[in-house]
């Protein structure tokens, strides 16, 4: 548990650092809508501070859209996720960093525990916030079927009225599963190397 | 003109044997895959862009070949109720002129900007014939930038043709008139009182905005048709007369009697050159220039003079070349070495040669004699060689990479095909009926593309079915990348074009614009997000400052007292393709305003009389289109 790690684990807990570092400057997640009036498609780029469109006006576009069935608009003021996320990020960096230099095995158990609890918990906001999104409907609004929702998928797509939306990990999201993986494997590797010791 | 010939086709039909009699297409002439040919299946796209001039409709027609799809109209010299183009406050300054407001125009020549003597698809310029006028059209959005008037001028035919980097716009005089323009007697043209003029319109190359550098005075005869040359030739326009005669009535016969007319080969670059040796002078004219900068109002800009220069000042910058017969089309070939006129009487078609031109010039004893300062060469001297009984009336040529040539014949109604330098016809085919202009995309640049070949005919008769006595007009599209023309289809096309224009649809498509933005609108009167809607009144007139955005304008309700002027300056808020909005006032005497997403216009309307006047939206924009209505209250 209190083991050194060894010098090949010390690096990839570095490079483990430096792909976190990447996610101030990836999306995480896209969620992109097709509709017979977009072929072309339109989407959201949600990344660890802001949300921005696939293309220039797509937030605006989609906000529009999204009146007619009563939705909230999207705006980034209204996610307070926006505000914690970078430190969250931080934090884990920095626990790469302090691994890196003391770097004890059970550092890393505690780095996977913290992803997982990080990743959890995100999902878990992530489908809250589509919940809210979805259901919390204007009750004027111009289009009003009942028992209609328009919750995005967390992942994977799904029909919502003429548009079809797709919900899937981004460059940030496939890094933080590879994350993940690298943790795993060093912990592994740390295993086998003293099993065999 | 042409129409009237109808008499002289049917004579030659009677000549001929009574051909041209609501014949069918033989099968030899249709490509047995034209179907398969021309069929562009459905979210499929055409391999072509095609500008059609719109002639007397003053418009310009965009068509998909090979489909024959019309995609647009663009509105230039031509009010257009559609979009609101020429009624609306920004853009009906457009259509300012010396002679005041109008709003229409004969639209002949359209010319797609050149750079070293390719398309370069920046833009569209065309000629207004009647009352002289060039107008740029930005191949961007497909909307008039800028119309420029030309002054001393009549009958702007021989125009708008290019030099190869589009340096200049050529413009010249159809229908000679006296200069200074003045009350004489009409007779005194045969005494060589009237004149024409040649028009150096000087092309920013940045910005396209078009200014007059220079005009030459020239003999009062009708200067028809220009193309400027090529390579080795590239500093020289070649211009078509006829009515050399001078005549001024009854000109079918009286402009007719000349055994050659001439072609007038012009060193524009030499032109240039006297100019900047102030050998021009600055003469009065009255003339304007309208710019229609994006998003704002068209400026018109009243000019009051022009450089005047006379061949006499600037020797060796004019030189006619003897041209039988009241010469129509003058077409240079790709490498700038033919200059070929169709002899329109003539019975055969005439090529001149650049490289004998320039030798001949040198050569006093080629000189024949001198008119207005303008030496005449012999014919021989820069003859290349003739096209033999080619066909009856012979127009206007273009040019495929492999070295043939594509004559239109109006009379025989045909084209035909023939091999430059052997002056042999290889093939011929149909055309129904009286083909004027053809085209081939790039065919008269130096890359022609040997594809498609456009037959615009001036007369249809039988090919549609009928709609009363005025039937459609029309175009043929034959495939020229084999050794024999095939025919391929028949369309329906807007106005009488005559020239058209073809560019390779992906020189174009990637960047035609989606919208405008917004945050680059400078319109005064946009109102670029809903907080600024508001109503500003100014004495008797009221700025409605509108928005408009799915589904809904606001203000919500427009309150006005009679005697008002109620300027709705509409703002379409829409950033997305394809989101366009309408807007129409009940009772209002211009028609709809319809707005491109990020676009702002104006309509006015005239509170007359008290009352409730709803406003709604024209243009099926969403689901909850039919709600995008709402009032206007006009109260005492």
């Amino acid at each position: 548990m209190f083991k050194k790690l060894s010098l090949k684990s010390r690096y990839l807990v570095a490079g483990v650092g430096f792909l976190l570092l990447s996610l101030y400057f990836l999306p995480l997640w896209s969620i992109r809508l097709v509709a017979p009036q977009y072929p072309e498609g339109m989407g959201m780029y949600l990344w660890a501070s802001k949300i921005t469109g696939h293309s220039e006006f797509d937030l605006q576009n989609i906000n529009i859209l999204n009146h007619y069935v009563g939705m909230d608009p999207i705006v980034e003021q209204s996610i307070p996720e926006f505000q914690y996320m970078p430190y969250i990020l931080a934090y884990m960096i920095l626990g790469a960093v302090v691994t890196f230099f003391y770097a004890r095995r059970f550092m890393v158990y505690l780095g996977l525990i913290n992803l997982t609890l990080v990743g959890l918990a995100g999902f878990y906001d992530f489908w809250r916030w589509e919940y809210n999104f979805g259901h919390n409907l204007h009750p004027d609004a111009p289009i009003s079927i009942p028992g209609m929702a328009y919750q995005p998928p967390l992942i994977g797509c799904k029909e919502l009225l003429n548009i079809t939306s797709c919900s899937w990990p981004h460059a940030g999201g496939v890094i933080l599963l590879l994350v993940g993986a690298l943790l795993f494997y060093v912990i592994i590797s740390e295993t086998i190397r003293s099993k065999n010791a | 003109m042409f129409k009237k010939s109808i008499f002289l086709i049917l004579l030659m039909a009677i000549a001929l044997g009574g051909c041209g009699k609501g014949q069918k297409t033989p099968g030899d002439v249709l490509d047995s895959n034209a179907a398969q040919k021309v069929y562009v299946a459905p979210g499929q796209k055409d391999e072509f862009y095609w500008f059609m001039s719109g002639g007397f409709s003053g418009q310009v027609a965009v068509y998909g070949i090979p489909s024959g799809r019309l995609f647009k109209q663009i509105p230039v010299f031509s009010q257009f109720p559609e979009s609101g183009y020429g009624y609306d406050e920004e853009t009906k300054n457009l259509l300012m002129t010396s002679h005041g407001f109008i709003p229409w125009d004969d639209a002949h020549h359209t010319e797609i900007s050149l750079t070293k003597g390719l398309m370069d698809g920046r833009w569209l310029f065309i000629n207004g014939n009647n009352t002289p006028r060039i107008a740029r059209i930005d191949l961007a959005d497909f909307k008039t930038a800028e119309i420029l008037e030309i002054p001393n001028s009549s009958g702007n035919h021989a125009s708008p043709f290019l030099t190869e980097n589009t340096e200049y716009l050529m413009a010249a005089t159809r229908f000679s008139v006296p200069y200074p323009q003045r009350d004489i007697p009409v007779e005194s043209a045969a005494e060589g009182e009237f004149k024409g003029t040649i028009t150096m319109v000087k092309v920013d190359p940045k910005t396209g905005a078009m200014n007059i550098d220079l005009q030459v005075l020239v003999p009062g005869y009708n200067y028809d048709i220009v193309h400027c040359g090529k390579g080795p030739s590239k500093d020289w326009c070649f211009f078509s007369t006829y009515n050399t005669e001078q005549a001024y009535k009854m000109l079918e016969i009286e402009a007719s009697k000349n055994d050659k007319d001439y072609l007038l080969a012009f060193n524009w670059a030499l032109a240039k050159q006297c100019l900047d040796q102030g050998k021009a002078k600055e003469v009065p004219a009255s003339y304007y220039r309208n710019v229609h900068p994006e998003n704002r109002h068209a400026v018109s800009e009243r000019l009051t003079s022009v450089k005047m220069l006379h061949p006499d000042d600037c020797p060796g910058m004019m030189y006619f070349l003897p041209t039988p017969k009241s010469p129509h089309g003058v077409d240079v070939d790709p490498t700038g070495e033919y200059i070929v006129a169709g002899g329109k009487l003539a019975t055969v078609i005439p090529v001149h040669s650049f490289s004998k031109l320039a030798k001949a010039i040198k050569d006093k004893s080629q000189v024949l004699k001198i008119i207005d300062g303008i030496p005449v060469l012999n014919y021989e001297a820069t003859l290349a060689g003739e096209v033999e009984k080619p066909c009856l009336g012979p127009l206007h040529t273009e040019f495929d990479s492999r070295g043939y040539a594509y004559t239109s014949c109006f009379i025989s109604s045909e084209v035909i095909k023939w091999k430059l330098g052997e002056w042999k016809v290889v093939d011929r085919v149909p055309a129904y009926y009286s083909i004027g202009h053809l085209s081939i995309a790039g065919g008269d640049s130096a890359k022609p593309y040997d594809k498609y070949l456009i037959a615009l005919n001036k007369i249809t008769k039988d090919r549609y079915l009928p709609t009363g006595p005025e039937v459609t007009q029309s175009a043929q599209l034959y495939d020229i990348s084999g050794a024999k023309m095939k025919l391929l289809l028949d369309f329906p096309t807007i106005g009488e074009p005559h020239y058209a224009q073809g560019i390779p649809a992906s020189m174009l498509m990637d960047k035609s614009r989606k919208i405008y933005p917004l945050e680059k609108n400078e319109h005064p009167f946009a109102a670029k997000n809903e907080k600024e809607a508001r109503v500003v009144r100014n004495g008797k007139t009221l700025h409605v400052y509108m928005t408009s955005i799915r589904s809904h304008f606001k203000p919500d309700i427009v309150e006005a007292k009679v005697g008002d002027t109620v300027l709705f300056h509409v703002t379409n808020l829409e950033q997305d393709y394809d989101i366009a909005h309408g807007f129409a006032v009940f009772g209002a005497a211009q028609p709809n305003l319809l707005l491109m997403p990020g676009e702002t216009k104006t309509l006015r309307f005239d509170a007359k009389k008290e009352g409730i006047y709803p406003f709604y939206c024209t243009d099926f924009c969403s689901a909850l289109h039919q709600e995008m209505q709402q009032y206007l209250r006009v109260s005492k």
